[in-house]
């Protein structure tokens, strides 16, 4: 063959070719070392870690609110519980066209404008996987009428839920509560809080006694895709529902303190003196916790906020009261104790008493005439206790009223409790900045002026009276077996005690007792108690003069309050009760039916039950 | 000078190749090589049918169907005489540049203006000038005088060449295309026996310029720059994408998840699982001896291409087997590492595996050409026109 000059520069050309392929072959060889080094890296040294990672990424973890525990009363009626409610969902992708299914569920159950928008807005924003509801709250003829035409409604869901409901109402209102979604103060590092249909206790019991009546939310461990789609289960922990709650409220009992009351406002506590159980614990008025439950609206809400005598405010445990003449029983049996007086020493009554420039009246004007303790009591004969009052002094008379329970919280299982006040010198002289003058304890010594009592303190007051002087202290949940003898005695003298108890049963029971009109006839299930009139406003000099306006002649607001506090049956006494009704005036006339007939009932009704 | 030469050897060749019948080509073509090209288009297939959750729709059909399309257009093509391919190289590369100015006006796509819609398929003009780029340079290089390389002229057709594509793809915008289209250019001056210091002075220009061009790119195309130099600074956007990748990766482990078991792919925490990202689903599946044997069969293909370049006996051949092996090379090196998190997310498909009708069928184009080289590069020099 010719070698030309072309042909070596074509040799020459070639080698060099050949050269720099090699070098570029090199740099490729190399560059898949570097790949296979990587994947080494990757997948044989750190493969742990990234399998940690990628299960990280996959697993899931879902939690199921659970059941809440049931509230029941003494006698296992129901006082909350859950109730199935249907909700309705539409799943966007497999609906296709969203509007179209929207207007075929219209036909069958009308969506408001409201809800159709919301649908709508809803789907534009989150995954067209994942459902978004339509319907809350359906009833069981309104789900079956979807049901019928699944088949025509492509991506509907139907789901069940839990409601709590309460059956009684607003009747309980105040000592059950209520639920409520979770508020961003309540939320904890619990992520069952931050579920949409986890449900907290807000007040009442529902509130106390939250973490028993929860339960433990079931947990589902799911595998997800990246975003978020469950793929499967993988593990399960079922729920573990909430325990149910006893109380010791009698529904009946309950109900009828609410009946008695009608329209009038105030509060009645009625409880074991033995054992501290509550039995009935009305407030008036009231409201319906079922507003609540699914999120009060803006109008109910503010309806309940504006509204006249408080509603919203628990007036049994943070209603606070002067005690008035309810105090009396405190009164002398500090005198007792002190010895400065004893069961007969007696005063004169007309109708009034001058101390210094000051004249205290008695509520009777023409005066009771020669009273000693026993008749003081029964009469409620002010002047009486003034004389004592300005004898044994405040001090004698705080100690022994912080004893029966006032001037601070009883500890009773619901949120809200308030303490009552009860002054003394010390008191009125770091709030008020002011010497105690001797008015001060003649105006205590009636339980008026800066003395307040929440009517719970009025009943356990009188249960601690009647119970030989133990210091039980109220509660909502039933004792299994708690006699008195396990709280601490007060050490109050028994023939002390037998004395006021002894003119408290005079109250109802003798002629003269401010309170004959509402004595028990049945012997066996006989009352005792003691009246009471907490003045709203004072009365002035001047007003005096012009003549005193009757209770029923003054606006309302300015009428005074009427209680009572009373106990049964006077052999052996079990119940003990408060009642008061605000601006209703004289407590024998309007109070003291009231207790009666409660007494009377929780009598009856303890005895049918033993039966 | 050559027309003449080439018309009086143009007698000479044809008697030697009117005695090679159609049979005595197809013997010659490198059986070896094909077998591995259909194993890893077979592997695509394989891959893609998992990334569907176990079903032909919507990708590992079509994948099989655009395999076989390209692979016998991969034998026509083998079987053309490579003169055939010298001559028509330039009217080739005409035929992309035009296609590539097109698209501007009449493209589709995502943001970016960079497919042309056929019909049965979306073409993509940039993909079409690689092989296009390749052959053109080739011919450009063979046909130089030897003692005319290192004039400063010649360098003036080869740079305005390249050039004019890579503005266009740079336009579109396509940063990866771009710069595989450089390289492959850059690459071919190297083999074509420009000087070292050419490169090197083309280097240090370029280092100069870098901040320049930065200022020319694209917002996204920074943030994935910056976000390659740092991945934690956007774990939701692309730096989501690495990490999500590596973590299937890694997480497949020495032996894999087993086939159709890969959690990651299978629940979608892996983006683009059928296209850029389709090497991690692969390597989560069947671990880090499947990615290696994939690894391998890539690099055994590689080898086949240098051998085959190595035997031919002209620059034209050479230069066009190489550059495409080299092309391959880069669409690989580039998608591995890019999904292992060593350089950054650029839009560069794994060569016959991702799902994808364009780069699957320049790459069997591609092949076809170094058939075409082998059944031609073994014979004695020929002509001028090859000896050139």
């Amino acid at each position: 063959m010719r070698k030309s000059a072309a042909d070596r520069h074509t040799q020459r050309r070639l080698q060099r070719l050949s050269r720099r392929a090699l070098l570029l072959g090199a740099a490729q060889a190399g560059g898949f070392l570097v790949l296979a080094g990587r994947m080494y890296q990757l997948q044989v040294q750190e493969a742990d870690r990234y399998r940690t990672l990628a299960d990280k990424n996959r697993i899931g973890l879902r939690l199921e609110v659970a059941t809440r525990g049931l509230i029941l009363d003494r006698y296992d009626r129901p006082m909350a519980l859950n109730q199935t409610a249907y909700r309705v969902a539409v799943v966007p992708e497999e609906a296709g066209d969203l509007q179209r299914l929207l207007e075929r569920l219209d036909r069958l159950v009308p969506l408001t404008e409201e809800q159709r928008e919301r649908v709508l807005v809803t789907a534009r924003r989150q995954r067209s996987f994942l459902p978004i509801i339509a319907y809350e709250d359906l009833t069981w003829q309104e789900i079956a009428r979807i049901g019928v035409h699944t088949a025509d409604l492509p991506g509907v869901e139907v789901s069940e839920t839990k409601q709590r409901v309460y059956p009684e109402g607003e009747v309980a209102a105040h000592l059950v509560g209520y639920v409520g979604a979770v508020s961003e103060q309540e939320l904890t590092a619990d992520p069952v809080l931050a579920l949409p249909d986890f449900r907290i206790g807000k007040s009442g019991v529902e509130r106390i006694y939250d973490r028993q009546l929860r339960g433990e939310a079931g947990r589902r461990q799911v595998e997800v895709n990246a975003v978020g789609r469950t793929i499967r289960d993988l593990r399960r922990i079922p729920e573990t529902p909430g325990e149910n709650l006893q109380l010791s409220i009698d529904v009946e009992l309950q109900k009828l303190g609410v009946e008695r009351f009608g329209e009038q406002t105030g509060a009645a506590v009625v409880m074991n003196v033995h054992t501290g159980e509550i039995l009935s614990l009305v407030s008036r008025p009231s409201y319906d916790p079922g507003l609540f439950v699914g999120g009060i609206s803006r109008q109910d809400w503010e309806r309940l906020i504006k509204a006249p005598d408080a509603p919203l405010v628990n007036k049994a445990i943070a209603g606070q009261y002067a005690p008035g003449s309810t105090f009396k029983m405190i009164v002398a049996l500090a005198a007792l104790e002190s010895g400065l007086i004893k069961p007969s020493t007696d005063f004169f009554c007309t109708g009034a008493l001058e101390v210094g420039d000051g004249r205290f009246h008695c509520w009777r004007r023409g005066g009771h005439g020669r009273v000693d303790l026993h008749n003081a009591v029964v009469q409620s004969c002010d002047v009486y206790f003034y004389e004592v009052a300005r004898r044994i002094g405040i001090a004698r008379i705080a100690a022994m009223a912080r004893r029966l329970g006032f001037g601070s919280r009883l500890g009773i299982d619901l949120p809200g409790e308030l303490s009552g006040l009860m002054p003394d010198k010390e008191w009125k002289r770091e709030r008020l900045g002011q010497p105690w003058q001797i008015g001060d304890s003649l105006i205590a010594g009636i339980g008026q002026g800066y003395v307040l009592a929440t009517p719970l303190q009025l009943a356990v007051m009188t249960a601690r009276l009647v119970n030989g002087g133990h210091a039980i202290t109220p509660r909502l949940t039933q004792a299994t077996e708690l006699p008195a003898a396990v709280f601490p005695s007060l050490e109050l003298a028994e023939k002390d005690l037998a004395v006021v108890v002894k003119s408290m049963i005079g109250v109802t029971n003798e002629p003269k007792g401010t309170a004959s009109s509402a004595q028990i006839p049945a012997p066996a299930f006989r009352m005792g108690g003691k009246t009471g009139t907490s003045q709203v406003r004072r009365i002035s000099a001047r007003e005096r003069r012009l003549g005193v306006l009757r209770n029923e002649d003054r606006p309302r607001e300015h009428r005074d309050h009427a209680l009572f506090v009373g106990f049964a049956p006077i052999a052996a006494p079990v119940f003990a009760t408060s009642v008061i009704v605000e601006h209703g005036g004289g407590g024998s006339k309007v109070a003291a039916p009231i207790a009666r007939d409660l007494l009377l009932e929780a009598q009856i009704r303890a005895r049918q039950r033993r039966a | 000078m050559s027309k003449n030469a080439l018309r009086q050897s143009r007698g000479r060749t044809k008697e030697r190749f009117d005695g090679d019948t159609l049979w005595r080509r197809i013997w010659r073509l490198p059986w070896g090589l094909l077998g591995l090209v259909a194993a890893i288009g077979g592997a695509g297939v394989a891959i893609l049918y998992s990334a569907a959750d176990g079903d032909w729709r919507p990708w590992a059909g079509q994948h099989v169907l655009r395999f076989g399309v390209g692979f016998a257009l991969l034998l026509v093509i083998g079987l053309v005489d490579l003169r055939v391919w010298w001559r028509l190289a330039y009217p080739i590369y005409a035929l992309a540049l035009f296609l590539l100015i097109a698209v501007e006006f009449v493209g589709v796509g995502q943001g970016a203006q960079r497919w042309i819609g056929l019909g049965f398929m979306n073409l993509q003009p940039s993909e079409v000038m690689k092989v296009a780029l390749v052959l053109a340079m080739a011919r450009y290089f063979h046909d130089l005088d030897d003692n005319q390389v290192d004039r400063a002229i010649v360098l003036l057709a080869p740079l305005l060449l390249t050039a004019v594509p890579v503005i266009l793809v740079l336009r579109q915008p396509d940063l990866g295309t771009a710069s595989i289209l450089l390289a492959l250019a850059i690459a071919s001056m190297f083999l074509g026996g420009l000087a070292w210091w050419k490169f090197a002075a083309a280097g240090a220009l370029a280092v100069v310029t870098a901040p320049i061009g930065w200022t020319l790119l694209h917002d996204y195309q920074r943030e994935r720059i910056l976000t390659f130099l740092e991945p934690e600074r956007d774990p939701l956007g692309s730096g989501y994408h690495i990490v999500q990748s590596k973590i299937a990766l890694g997480s497949g482990g020495p032996f894999g998840k087993g086939y159709m078991e890969g959690s990651q792919g299978q629940l979608s925490f892996l983006p683009e699982k059928h296209t850029d990202f389709i090497f991690t689903m692969m390597a989560e599946e069947f671990g880090f001896f499947g990615s290696i044997l994939l690894v391998t069969l890539y690099a055994l293909v590689l080898f086949f291409c240098f051998m085959i370049a190595l035997r031919a006996t002209n620059v034209f051949g050479r230069l066009v087997a190489i550059s495409i092996s080299l092309n391959i090379f880069l669409y690989v090196f580039i998608n591995i590492a890019m999904v292992m998190g060593l350089v950054p997310v650029v839009g560069v498909p794994l060569p016959l595996v991702s799902y994808g009708g364009t780069a699957m069928l320049t790459t069997l184009i591609g092949l076809g050409l170094v058939q075409s080289v082998a059944a031609q590069g073994v014979r004695p020099l020929g002509g001028p026109w090859l000896a050139r």
